[in-house]
């Protein structure tokens, strides 16, 4: 068929299911996050780094609290769900106990850099051979877009209504790069999912994170940086510039650290 | 002459006793941050341990210890950890979603005398939940119920409280160390091995049941079912209470933990001086031995309770009692220096006044 939809009408046959885009290790398809948020494509990727190196029968998601939540009862990967902040010291007792799994946590930026910031030091201090993930979207997306240790200067939050001013609120943690130079850390990196190309390259990171544990070189770490237009409050479509112009012109992508062949 | 196939006697010291029996009991996790009582029972697991093929961490504060035995609670591997009140006032977020989760823990409350009784049995943390609270009164009858805890934890999903205080951590006794007990890893425990079956197993405090459309997880159901299985529990727990001399008394002093020991030892003199008095030591704090108390009661003219603090245990026994006698507080905080609770009224030349002055009035 050429030419364009008419909209002005029913259409003339119902809507069908044209492709099933659900990645294997998702039970459900369907989420409950808002359009254009960056956080299903980043648990999507990682997802697909552990299928695609065969880790599915050997890994356990530890999950903080955030709005990435949703994920943790919809997953054919084994899951342990955590408290807001506490998934690393989860995760090491989990790998402790079983150091033949995969483990890998799921946190954002309120739950790891502001509730538990001592709680991922540490771990990477320890050298636990876990893989913490961070989706950073600046906000606490999950309580309706409020300031966290890791929004930027001038950022916009419903707890810094005319921008974060680093006079009053103090200025970010950039956590990948604060964990980059702790000993413990053998691969540290921070990825975006704004683009297709950028999903790819994140993915890449997740994947050398992964491969990082297996073969037991350190703690690793991927930070990915989310939109999330909701608690940024800009129009769907804009969020991805957003992202590109705002967090990631701060919390700069890229692979802080790589040691895994040392 | 020594019978060579019973388990030999050892002089210990509590602390030591408490690590050695968790070890005979199957745990196999540990991790602590060190605060006095508790430290030397993170000393001994530390050396222990390794030993028996287990681990014990040297947690960076009592909130990633108690993360780090939730974490390995989920793998099924039986598993421990424990503070002073103060340190599991950190740990109560955790615990509170423990229990939710339904896990098996075992938590030592090695606390500083007793101002940690609420604490302990009222939950602690927020929510609507329980945990069973076991209260030793010396290193023998802990080496007990720390088996028992362990046996109690895995029959129930459910954090089990074993509350220490100083005297018990630091005062050497002889004791028995059972024999190793062996636990299976159960079927729910965490190991990787589920996933990419479409039924991958999932443990949360939110529910354990897997989004089949886009509802997310259905919370009404999971508290429904935890309240069941926390009532369930609180009935199917056989409440255990040490019961001396009350058939016939008519002062009947309350007690629990070491200062239990203090009161039991003042009571016999003051028996033996023709009072009749009686003493109730409830061993499980919860579910509390409310009918063991209430049968004391029936008949007493007064029942008294000491604890090291303001008053916390006898709203428990107040309860218990309901009415059949007055219920007199005689206990007291612990105003010693030290902070660790060393309590200088536990003194039975003392005890025996505060008695028979509540028998007078
Ligand atoms: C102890 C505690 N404090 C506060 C909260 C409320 N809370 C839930 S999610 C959240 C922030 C989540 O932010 P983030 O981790 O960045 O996730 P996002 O929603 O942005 O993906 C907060 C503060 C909580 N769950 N627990
Ligand atoms: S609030 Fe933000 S992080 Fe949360 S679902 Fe919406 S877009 Fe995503
Ligand atoms: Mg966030």
């Amino acid at each position: 068929m050429t030419g364009f939809v008419p909209t002005d009408r029913p259409p003339s046959a119902p809507a069908r299911l044209v492709d099933d885009f659900t990645p294997a290790l998702i039970d459900v398809g369907a989420h409950h996050l808002c359009p254009g948020c960056g956080e299903p494509v980043a648990m999507r990727s990682a997802l697909e780094a552990v299928d695609e190196l065969g880790l599915t029968r050997r890994a356990i998601a530890v999950f903080g609290i955030g709005c990435y939540t949703a994920f943790s009862n919809n997953l054919d990967v084994e899951v342990l769900q955590a408290l807001h902040g506490r998934a690393p010291s989860v995760a090491t007792g989990v790998k402790r106990a079983r150091p033949d799994s995969i483990v890998f946590t799921v946190q954002g930026d309120g739950d790891m850099v502001s509730e538990g910031l001592q709680e991922v030091l540490h771990t990477a201090a320890r050298g636990e051979s876990v893989t913490c993930i961070m989706l950073n979207n600046g906000v606490f997306g999950e309580t309706g877009g409020h300031m966290s240790a890791a929004t930027v200067v001038g950022q916009r939050t419903k707890t810094s209504l005319e921008g974060r001013d680093p006079d009053l609120h103090g200025r970010p943690i950039l956590l990948a790069s604060l964990l980059a130079h702790v000993d413990g850390a053998a691969y540290v990196a921070r990825g975006l999912v704004n683009s297709a190309g950028n999903v790819a390259r994140t993915k890449k990171m997740l994947l050398r994170a992964f491969e990082a544990q297996e073969r037991r070189a350190g703690f690793s770490f991927v930070e990915i940086l989310t939109m999330c237009p909701t608690g940024w409050f800009v129009e769907t479509e804009e969020a991805p510039g957003y992202l590109e112009d705002n967090l990631a012109a701060v919390h700069t992508p890229g692979v802080l650290k790589d040691e895994v062949d040392r | 002459m020594t019978d060579t196939a019973a388990p030999a006697r050892r002089l210990l010291q509590g602390s030591e006793a408490i690590a050695e029996a968790m070890i005979a009991a199957g745990c196999r996790f540990f991790s602590g941050y060190p605060m006095t009582p508790f430290t030397e029972v993170l000393e001994h697991m530390a050396r222990l341990l390794p030993g028996v093929g287990g681990i014990c961490m040297n947690a960076e504060s009592e909130l990633e210890a108690v993360g780090m035995a939730w974490g390995a609670a989920a793998t099924g591997t039986p598993a421990a950890t424990g503070s002073t009140g103060q340190g599991l006032s950190l740990m109560q977020e955790s615990l509170a979603e423990i229990t939710l989760a339904r896990l098996p823990l075992v938590v030592l409350d090695m606390a500083r005398a007793q101002g940690d009784y609420y604490q302990a049995t009222r939950g602690g943390g927020h929510g609507d939940y329980r945990h069973l609270v076991l209260a030793p009164a010396d290193s023998a009858e802990a080496v007990t119920l720390i088996g028992l805890a362990f046996d109690l934890a895995e029959r129930w999903r459910n954090p089990v409280l074993v509350m220490g205080d100083y005297y018990l951590a630091h005062t050497a006794r002889s004791v028995t160390i059972p024999g190793p007990v062996d636990r299976a890893v159960p079927a729910w425990g965490l190991d990787g091995s589920s996933g990419g079956t479409g039924r991958a197993k999932l443990i949360s405090f939110l529910g354990s049941a897997k989004q089949r459309d886009d509802v997310g997880y259905d919370l009404a159901a999971h508290y429904a079912d935890c309240a069941a299985h926390t009532s369930t529990m609180a009935h199917a727990v056989k409440p255990l209470a040490e019961v001396t001399d009350t058939e016939d008394a008519e002062v009947v002093v309350v007690a629990f933990g070491t200062p239990a020991r203090y009161v039991q030892a003042a009571v016999r003199e003051l028996r033996s001086e023709g009072l009749a008095v009686g003493t109730v030591r409830p061993i499980t704090l919860y579910p509390f031995p409310t009918e063991a108390v209430a049968r004391a009661a029936d008949g007493a003219r007064v029942v008294a309770v000491y604890e090291n603090n303001q008053g916390q245990m006898v709203d428990d026994v107040r309860l218990a009692v309901l009415g059949r006698a007055p219920v007199e507080f005689i206990g007291g905080l612990s105003l010693d220096s030290s902070g660790f609770g060393i309590a200088p009224d536990l003194d039975v030349r003392v005890l025996k006044e505060r008695i028979s002055r509540v028998v007078a009035s």
